[in-house]
């Protein structure tokens, strides 16, 4: 049990981490606000090792935790409308056994940035914004087919630990 | 990666190819408004043929918005990302740059002819 305990506190240090990495160094696309996102490997990884509740609350806390240190009332918002979206998304996906982490980590990306566009429409009452919604769609897959491939190897990897 | 993988690719970048057509039909002409709104309220429009430099001041901070040879950029702002710094300037029917640490929206428009009355009414909405 208390080994159990550890492990869900490396997985959000090791979310908070991978956060921070990015704030510290912004894997730019090019385009205004999408970014690679590598702390949801911690996500799509635990999805596989762990229990759903236990991924939602390291992914919830970790949104928390990052937006109270470094962002503001704001960010923070957005963040969790698209943590909370695109996991909801990655464990219907997971469950339907349909697809590979592959595609469950690609339907994630979109729906983490549909979940930020979608609030951003709200908080603004302009559905204008919706303009950016082809360039994320394709943004969300990309970053999410990466993710999917390192959150893979990285589930190979730790089943020689366990 | 399977082969259902790969088709659920193939239909995201299908609706994002068909959603991007869809928002583009309207924007290939020149705009002639300038629409600026403040957290979901207007704020003012401008003539985007009559050059001027004005700064938005709030609680949430400033945006420098400079009007020249028909394009609107934001100049300068204090927002922490200087994301609608760097969406540079527009001026086609409805482009738009979006400042969202500041809730704030800057359209431009196209009112005069072709669409006629019918056009101000979609964007007064």
């Amino acid at each position: 049990m208390s080994k159990h305990v550890a492990k869900l506190g490396i997985f959000i240090a090791l979310a908070m981490i991978f956060s921070y990495i990015e704030v510290l160094i912004p894997f730019s696309f090019g385009i205004p606000g999408v970014k690679l996102g590598i702390a949801n490997i911690v996500v799509v990884t635990g999805l596989y090792i762990l229990k759903p509740q236990e991924v939602f609350v390291i992914s919830v806390l970790r949104i928390l935790l990052m937006g109270f240190l470094f962002g503001n009332m704001l960010t923070l918002v957005y963040s969790l409308a698209g943590g909370i979206l695109s996991f909801v998304v990655m464990l219907v996906f997971k469950k339907i056994t349909l697809f590979s982490i592959i595609g469950v980590s690609a339907a994630g990306g979109v729906f983490h940035n549909f979940g930020q566009i979608l609030m951003a429409a709200f908080i603004l009452h302009n559905e204008k914004i919706m303009y950016y919604f082809p360039v994320l769609l394709v943004a969300g897959v990309i970053t999410g087919i990466l993710i999917g491939f390192l959150s893979d190897n990285i589930i190979k990897a730790l089943k020689h630990y366990n | 990666m399977n082969k259902r993988d790969i088709a659920l690719i193939i239909i995201i970048l299908i609706i994002a190819v068909l959603s991007y057509c869809i928002m583009n039909i309207s924007s290939d002409k020149d705009g002639d408004m300038v629409l600026v709104t403040v957290d979901g309220k207007s704020y003012g429009t401008y003539k985007l043929h009559e050059d001027r430099e004005f700064e938005i001041q709030n609680e949430y901070g400033y945006n420098i918005i400079s009007i020249h040879d028909g394009e609107v950029c934001i100049k300068d702002a204090d927002c922490p990302d200087k994301y609608c710094v760097k969406q540079g300037k527009i001026s086609k029917n409805n482009e738009s740059i979006i400042c969202l640490p500041h809730k704030l929206v800057i359209e431009t428009v196209r009112t005069m002819d072709d669409g006629g009355a019918g056009d101000i009414d979609s964007v007064a909405k």
